[in-house]
């Protein structure tokens, strides 16, 4: 494979739309969209299942309705019965619907507890929603970076519009990436449908999610939690490729970003320890690191963030599920 | 007689007659009025959504984007608030409890008055939100931070007092109705004896007494953290946005079931009255909108899988959110069973019940979807949710609000309703209102999110279709106006009992239209035999 030099050109070579896997939606799309992880194939075949369950329970009824409409029309039926009561219907019409029931709960429960048990990582990605993009990072890679919005306008032949961002997130096929999401303003979701993950990013709480991508191809994705008047601007673009072309653009994204290599560059959730007060140079633009590049759009200097809020945990730390529980 | 009559029929003359009105039939038909009238103003806001959805790109709110969440989140606030309750409660329920228990009136008469002009002062609130600063384009949810730090104008504040308000509005109303139900009741109508429509009553107002309090919790926080510095959903003050989500779910979830609980007590009455039978199973369905009743106190945080909820708590929110559906299925199976056997007369009432029979199954089985926590990642704040829910409320409770306007505007009104152009009203809506939201499933399946105003161009298909079927409720919306209308301008009157021997209960004793005053004297029933609705001696 040929290594493309500069920016978003890497990789298009092997990834051009429509060649390789593209989680997106298609016209006149009527069900789920193929399952790219593992977590997504339990779910399409969850849905699967039952939903042959309730297009049955929804038939039975229709019929049944359909039948006493044309069997005891007051035409063909002209005295109607008294009878009211029948406890034996009663108790089979309780009893049957809890074995339905039960026999929905159980795969349910199962891949419940399998979306809840991550996999030993061999990457983990942080996400922190904005208002309105999205930031990224690689931390055991010192890489960080945001994804705007490609506008209608600059899109490319081939690019879905509203679904393309100008920065993917590039991930290796076939390895466990840890998913950490936060938010720094209100709430957003990264949701991704094909790989099987949509998380809220809540102010203040670190939350966990997992995917592990099948096959390389694009993934498109979008913020699913109202977050303002952009939120449907807010795309997410998931590009899996194999390991050697990961581990190029892992180079190619370090030198980009830092010119001085072995300097490192500080993980995104490691901020808070740059203190603008002592270090003036960072009071020059609020979105701004020393030495990396902007930490947000131009336009949406407006309100100045100079550190992540010192309430967010620490990235070992498990998601609650109550507050303060 | 006649002097009786006209003795009954002595009321204040004017605005007094409405402004200080603490007569409950007066009291419902302002209740009506005010749900009618918000229901041309949100359907008219629906109609703008689905025109900008209509095709891909912008079509008329070109960077209005806040404005289309405004328009969203006044849609969601005006018919859950100001139209579904309003009618099936305020309206229907003041209108037919204390005829239902032969009550001369509510119990607390001047309570009920200010229950509405609560009211009316709450929407006129809300109106004036969407005019100051940005408006609330927070969703009818308001969770924050959106809420607070995302949106500085007093726009949500005055979105806030409103919901407040109409709050204390139903909660007044709330505990009007259960004082009224437990004391007032004639001699031998025994509480297992009343008719569903009052039970539904009933259980819909303890939900409301126990539920709203918890909202006015969180708005009052949200207020607080607005306005004077608390940081109760706020990190950076200790607080917890996700805590604001479990307060408005605790209320949020029993709301939908005080929305559709009269629903089912006027699809009961309904179907019974049509079949020429009683309902099948009277303590059954009792029984089941008590369970639904208790259950949907405990399932609230199934509107939050994706929350970062740990694992048991999503396994529980599942298991409990499953289990609704077998209190659901009794009732389904019962009205199906009151069919059986019955003598079906197809008038337009019976064609709105069993329309909401048949899109309230639709609604039920994508719930039971939508309760497996797991499935979640590729569902949750999706068009999949959408369709769902407006099954079973747009569909489900506006179609009970047909069935029982239909069944009951002779009684309150004294003039039937033209029949041909009420089966024209049912199945425009029917066709129109399937073809809006049948395709939404599709939407969200193949992954189209809720609130916004552009989605990406795949979408676009399915998108026209619903639009086309909004187009078609435009229509149906218009022939109700027709309807209207024709009501209004009908020289015929209607008799007491229009129905025949299948309407029992005992509004349909007293003369249409009801006498300003009835029950001054309280009705007889008998110990023995048990009252006609009933099936065998309960
Ligand atoms: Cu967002």
């Amino acid at each position: 494979m040929r290594i493309v030099g500069g920016g978003g050109g890497i990789l298009l070579g092997v990834l051009a739309p429509g060649v390789v896997w593209a989680g997106q939606p298609l016209p006149w799309q009527i069900g789920l969209q193929p399952a790219a992880s593992p977590v997504m194939e339990d779910v399409v075949a969850l849905h699967g299942y039952v939903l042959i369950v309730i297009i049955g329970v929804a038939c039975l009824v229709m019929g049944l309705l359909g039948f006493v409409i044309w069997r005891f029309n007051a035409r063909r039926n002209p005295t109607p019965a008294t009878w009211c009561h029948h406890t034996l219907l009663e108790i089979v019409w309780t009893v049957v619907p809890v074995l339905i029931l039960t026999a929905i709960a159980v795969p349910s429960f199962r891949l419940l507890y399998r979306q809840d048990h991550i996999p030993p990582a061999d990457l983990t990605l942080k996400v922190e929603g904005h208002q309105w993009y999205w930031s990224y990072a690689y931390p055991d890679l010192g890489i960080s970076f945001d994804a705007n919005m490609v506008e209608t306008d600059q899109l490319q032949a081939g690019e879905p519009r509203l679904l393309t961002a100008d920065a993917p997130v590039v991930v290796p096929v076939g390895q466990v990436v840890r998913v950490q999401l936060t938010a720094d303003d209100v709430l957003h979701s990264w949701a991704v449908p094909a790989l099987g993950v949509r998380t809220d990013t809540v102010p203040g709480r670190l939350n966990e999610s997992w995917f592990q991508v099948k096959e390389p191809g694009l993934y498109y994705g979008f913020c699913a939690e109202l977050c303002g008047v952009r939120h449907a601007y807010m795309p997410i673009v998931v590009r899996a490729v194999p390991e050697e072309a990961f581990k190029a653009w892992v180079q190619e994204r370090k030198v980009a970003q830092n010119p001085s290599p072995q300097h490192g560059n500080p993980p995104l959730f490691e901020i808070s320890a740059l203190d603008p007060e002592s270090d003036p140079s960072l009071m020059e633009d609020c979105h701004r690191v020393k030495g990396e590049k902007p930490f947000g759009p131009p336009e949406a200097n407006d309100g100045c963030v100079y550190f992540p809020p010192p309430y967010v945990l620490p990235p070992a730390e498990a998601p609650r599920m109550m507050p303060g529980g | 007689m006649s002097a009786h009559a006209a003795e009954q029929d002595h009321r204040p003359a004017g605005w007094r007659r409405w402004l200080l009105s603490t007569n409950h039939k007066d009291i419902g038909t302002l209740y009506l009025v005010l749900s009618v009238t918000a229901g041309v103003v949100g359907a008219a806001i629906s109609f703008l959504i689905r025109a900008e959805l209509q095709q891909p790109g912008m079509q008329f709110l070109e960077n209005q984007e806040q404005f289309y969440n405004v328009l969203v989140t006044a849609h969601g606030v005006i018919m859950v608030f100001f139209v579904v309750m309003p009618a099936l409660i305020g309206g229907f329920g003041n209108w037919f409890v204390p005829l239902m228990i032969g009550a001369p009136d509510m119990a607390f008469p001047r309570l009920n008055n200010i229950s509405f002009w609560l009211l009316a002062a709450a929407l006129v609130l809300l109106v004036a939100s969407a005019n100051i600063d940005q408006g609330p384009g927070t969703g009818w949810t308001v969770y924050p931070p959106l809420s607070t730090s995302g949106h500085p104008g007093a726009g949500v504040d005055f979105a806030i007092l409103a919901l407040h308000l109409a709050g204390a509005s139903s909660v007044l109303g709330a505990i009007n109705f259960i004082t009224t139900i437990l004391n007032m009741r004639a001699p031998n109508l025994t509480m297992m004896r009343l008719p569903l429509f009052v039970w539904s009553m009933l259980l819909t107002s303890l939900l409301l007494v126990l539920a709203i309090p918890i909202l006015a919790g969180a708005l009052t926080m949200l207020l607080t953290d607005r306005n004077f510095g608390t940081t109760f959903f706020n990190p950076a003050g200790g607080g917890d946005p996700v805590f604001y989500q479990h307060l408005f779910w605790f209320f949020g979830h029993p709301e939908v079931y005080i929305m559709i609980l009269p629903a089912f007590g006027i699809v009961s009455h309904v179907v019974a009255t049509f079949s020429r039978k009683p309902i099948f199973g009277h303590k059954g369905m009792i029984y089941a909108m008590m369970a639904i009743a208790v259950i949907g106190f405990m399932v609230w945080a199934h509107h939050m899988f994706t929350v970062g909820m740990n694992v048991t708590g999503r396994v529980y929110f599942t298991a409990a959110t499953l289990v609704i559906a077998v209190p659901t299925g009794v009732k389904i199976f019962s009205w199906i069973a009151t069919l059986w056997g019955g003598s079906i007369q197809l008038r337009v009432p019976l064609l709105w019940a069993l329309g909401f029979i048949f899109l309230f199954t639709v609604g039920g089985v994508t719930g039971v979807v939508l309760a497996n926590g797991g499935l979640s990642v590729a569902l949750h704040d999706s068009y999949y949710v959408v369709a769902h829910f407006h099954y079973v409320l747009s569909l489900g409770a506006v179609f009970a609000m047909f069935a029982g306007f239909y069944y009951w505007i002779g009684k309150m009104t004294g003039r039937p309703y033209p029949e041909g152009l009420g089966r024209l009203h049912f199945w425009l809506t029917f066709i129109g209102v399937n073809l809006t939201f049948f395709p939404m499933h599709f939407m969200g399946l193949a992954g189209m999110q809720r609130r916004v105003p552009d989605y990406p161009d795949a979408f676009a298909g399915w998108n026209q279709v619903a639009s086309t079927g909004a187009w078609i409720s435009v229509a149906s919306v218009l022939v109700f106006l027709v309807v209207l209308w024709r009501i209004f301008s009908a020289r015929e009157r209607v008799a007491a009992n229009p129905w025949g021997e299948g309407a029992t209960t005992l509004e349909w004793t007293v003369p249409s239209p009801a006498p300003f005053h009835t029950f001054t004297h309280q009705p007889v029933i008998e110990a023995s035999p048990a009252p006609h609705w009933l099936n065998d001696g309960a």
